[in-house]
């Protein structure tokens, strides 16, 4: 009865969970395109869309993926061996245990006429699977606890995973280990199935039982005349068609003999029961929670491999690429490829900004699209973590998922930026792609982030009227001074006697009729003013954020100064200085 | 020598063709490279952000490629400079070094600054040699007038790149004067492309890139040859965009030099990708001879 209602409650939520989830697919979005498009209208793009493909040639590709990379997860061989095996043995291991273990009344039984669990090669067969997903989850541990692998983060959700598939199979296995040993259960299977003999027949089989099959007998012990085995043996001829040897059990038995001497204890104790409960009950509560899970990447990869290997953005309806784009939200389950193998991922250690790792944005993004409100600093750090990206599509190219992450950070990034928070990043190279890519944004969407964060640093760092003021010695910035001085490449900036080399020899001064105007200062007036210690002025400077970095000023000071070093050092300290200030929304 | 090959972050998007043609000139060439895997980023953006993660992802790279014991070969000129002045530094600065490989330990690297980095035309000019290559052309060009662009980060800083002569370069001319192509003098040769402030200041940038455009056309170029990721990024793809914006009337294509020299060594003209050029640089075939 509880096994029952358990069952149904918790197959229940699964579906229930399902529902609610896959609604998301059509509810949110990140591309402009599917903006105030109905849920509704989105599923039967889905359906067309689906419906053209499977009816086209597509359908080929398809079963190619279907097999290649769903079945056999080539994308996670390419990766690593380790985790190919981690995953293959979890995954088939469970499969099988739950066709013919979970699933026996229906899909055992159905298929083989003579099954019993407790006969050959059902019940090897068991333990065999068990042992995969056992061995399979210790890799997992391995790789999540134990190996160096740089920057891999394990969530809670990992952890889950990991403890719920291995509270099944510990349990699994520690029930069939004392129901070997166990007397009660013998003497249920004899009341059963035996043929009720007298006292010494009955003796003589428990006695066959305790020597070969692992029962543990509270009054029972060997050593056992021959006599009497053999007279066992014969008893047990009717028992043999539906038990085989628990050695073949293999596991469970090791764990029998494990706690043999304590097994009446146990018995009596009620401990198979205990552990049943214990078993049904993790499978169901992994069942019921299995959409809001990482396990949820069961349904959602394939989805993702297939829909990726037939959807092309240039060709496929939007409204498709949208919910696509959700749903591989879905489909990641973390397991830290991408970040593994992220070109910026290494900066992670100077810049402690989990969002520049690409596993840890998506779970970012995830909680974005839906809804859940990040805070100001949540939406910060995402946006960083979008635009800390060089674009090498090594993410997309590893996912074993399939993800089209790229797509992913691009919408976002877009999407992020135009909640108007100043990116400060827009003013270094890291630009360069979003400016590839302008060919594809509205004019003014692109135009209008990077020109809100110059025109931040203008209203940040005050200019000062030279002409007209008097500096207050307290306010000027000793601490640059300092620091530029202890820097070797920077405290170069002490030989400048304001030839203005630098500048006549500049390309960004070149081209401005009147540089002062369009610059702000020009590089020699950077270097007198940050050895006046006038920070502001200089992180003022649009001269500072548009230097090109092309060394012409460094190699051509007479004095050995590192010009183009000092103005990249200044640079960084106004990244510092602006990250640091709390942001207007 | 062992060489790892360098693969720049945004070839994998905007330049594939790069990669292509510089993999089939080293296998003409016959020179052996291998792929690391776990490369990543050189750092070039970063530089201007955060120095720490800026000097962290060279050394990374250079940690990796001293683990396998191979050199590192860029075609990029700024991660290049990158990786060579993150070098530079880590071989003067014992301290930074120290700081570096404690956080390198945590991945179980080391860095150790003695690994050579090499840029593909000192492969090409030091390793290999103009007179091999040349022996090895099936096709040289003739009446093709070529404005070569070194790039700043080729040649500046001088005396951490020590490349070539920063003031009167030669090593890119005789390169690709060794496919039978004419060099020829450019006031602006030495310039920068305006590709670092593209999406910060595109006007700025444009207009730095049009000067050198206009410059290298007034010489009489019918060609421009980079050997940089960005700067060929900005010659063709941004040209491209500057061609609808700025009503240019007529392009001035640009080649990357391994297309030029894969095409003189007889390579397919798919492995190299010159159809793959947004400004079409498919006239080149009627220079070749």
């Amino acid at each position: 009865m509880f096994f029952t209602v358990s069952l149904y409650v918790a197959l229940a939520i699964f579906v229930f969970g399902l529902v609610f989830k896959a609604s998301a697919w059509f509810r949110y979005r990140l591309s402009p395109a599917a903006a105030d498009i109905s849920a509704a209208k989105r599923v039967l793009a889905a359906v067309r869309g689906i419906v053209r493909t499977v009816f086209s040639a597509k359908i080929l590709t398809l079963l190619k993926v279907l097999l290649l990379e769903v079945l056999l997860q080539t994308r996670t061989l390419r990766e690593s061996r380790l985790r190919w095996w981690m995953h293959f043995l979890i995954y088939v291991g469970f499969m099988l245990l739950l066709l013919m273990h979970a699933l026996e009344k229906i899909v055992s039984a159905a298929l083989f006429s003579d099954y019993y669990s407790t006969v050959n090669p059902f019940m090897f067969l068991r333990d065999f699977f068990g042992l995969m997903v056992l061995v399979g989850v210790a890799l997992a541990v391995y790789r999540r606890f134990f190996m160096k692998l740089p920057r891999l983060q394990t969530a809670a959700m990992d952890q889950y995973a990991i403890i719920i598939l291995a509270v099944i199979m510990l349990s699994g296995f520690l029930l069939e280990g004392i129901k070997i040993t166990s007397h009660t259960r013998y003497q249920e299977m004899v009341e059963a199935y035996g043929d009720a003999g007298d006292e010494e027949e009955l003796k003589a089989l428990e006695s066959l039982w305790v020597k070969e099959y692992g029962v543990v007998s509270p009054e029972l012990k060997g050593p056992f005349e021959d006599e009497v085995l053999e007279m066992g043996r014969g008893l047990n001829e009717s028992c043999i068609t539906c038990h085989s040897r628990p050695q073949w059990a293999f596991v469970g038995y090791g764990v029998s003999r494990a706690v043999a001497p304590a097994a009446v204890g146990l018995d009596k104790a009620g401990l198979p029961a205990l552990l049943w409960y214990l078993h049904f009950m993790a499978c169901f509560i992994g069942l019921a929670y299995l959409p809001f899970s990482k396990m949820f990447h069961i349904l959602t990869t394939p989805l993702s491999l297939l829909a990726n290997a037939v959807m092309d953005r240039e060709t496929a309806d939007p409204l498709n690429v949208a919910t696509r784009q959700i749903m591989e939200l879905d489909a990641c389950m973390h397991c830290g490829s991408c970040t593994l193998r992220c070109s910026v991922g290494i900066s992670f250690e100077a810049i402690p900004n989990r969002n520049i790792l690409p596993s840890e944005k998506v779970g970012a993004l995830k909680a974005w699209v839906s809804g859940k409100t990040l805070d100001q600093r949540g939406l910060k750090l995402l946006q960083e973590g979008l635009l800390l990206c060089t674009n090498c599509l090594r993410c997309t190219g590893v996912c074993p998922a399939g993800i089209n992450l790229q797509e992913l950070w691009l919408d976002a990034r877009e999407a992020v930026l135009q909640k108007g928070m100043p990116e400060f990043l827009l003013l270094s190279p890291l630009s360069l792609y979003r400016g590839l890519m302008r060919g594809s944004l509205d004019e003014d969407r692109y135009a209008a982030p990077a020109r809100l964060a110059t025109d931040t640093i203008g209203n940040t760092f005050k200019e000062i009227d030279a002409q007209n003021q008097t500096f207050d010695p307290a306010a000027l910035d000793k601490d640059l001074v300092k620091h530029l001085g202890e820097s070797p490449l920077s405290s170069t900036f002490k030989y400048c006697f304001t030839c203005q080399t630098c500048t006549t020899a500049c390309p960004v001064v070149h081209n401005y009729e009147r540089p002062w105007e369009a610059l702000g200062l020009v590089p020699h007036q950077i270097i007198h003013s940050a050895a006046l210690g006038l920070s502001d002025l200089v992180y003022n400077a649009k001269m500072l954020w548009l230097c090109v970095g092309c060394y012409q000023c460094q190699q051509q000071c007479p004095q050995g100064v590192r010009v183009a070093d000092v103005l990249y050092e200044l640079k960084n300290r106004a990244f510092k200085k602006v990250k640091a200030m709390k942001l207007l929304v | 020598m062992n060489f790892a090959i360098f693969r720049c972050c945004p070839t994998s998007i905007f330049l594939k063709q790069y990669e292509s043609s510089t993999d089939a000139i080293l296998r003409k060439l016959g020179v052996d490279f291998i792929d690391i895997k776990e490369f990543n980023c050189c750092g070039y953006p970063l530089k201007n952000i955060d120095f720490k993660a800026y000097v962290l992802s060279s050394a990374r790279n250079l940690a990796l490629a001293r683990r396998r014991n191979v050199a590192i070969l860029t075609f990029c000129n700024c991660c290049y400079n990158t990786i060579k002045h993150v070098l530079h530094l880590l071989r003067e600065d014992a301290a930074l070094l120290g700081d570096i490989n404690k956080t390198l330990a945590g991945e179980g690297l080391q860095c150790t600054p003695d690994v050579t980095v090499l840029h593909l035309f000192e492969a090409l000019y030091k390793e290999i040699g103009i007179e091999t290559i040349k022996a090895k052309l099936v096709h040289t060009f003739k009446d093709l007038k070529i404005a070569t662009h070194y790039g700043c980060h080729l040649l500046r800083p001088a005396d951490i790149m020590q490349f070539d002569n920063p003031i009167a370069p030669t090593i890119f001319d005789e390169l690709v004067e060794a496919t039978g192509a004419r060099s020829i003098p450019w006031n602006t040769k030495l310039e920068c492309c305006g590709s670092p402030v593209w999406g910060v200041d595109d006007d700025l940038s444009m207009d730095l890139s049009a000067k050198k455009l206009d410059d290298a056309a007034l010489c009489g170029a019918d060609f421009l040859c980079s050997a940089c990721v960005f700067c060929q990024l900005q010659f063709d793809r941004v040209q491209k965009i500057m061609i609808a914006r700025r009503n240019i009337p007529k392009a001035l294509p640009s080649l990357l030099y391994t297309q030029l020299l894969g095409l003189g060594l007889g390579i397919d003209e798919k492995e190299l990708g010159v159809a793959q050029n947004e400004v079409d640089g498919t006239g080149i075939r009627r220079f070749m001879v």
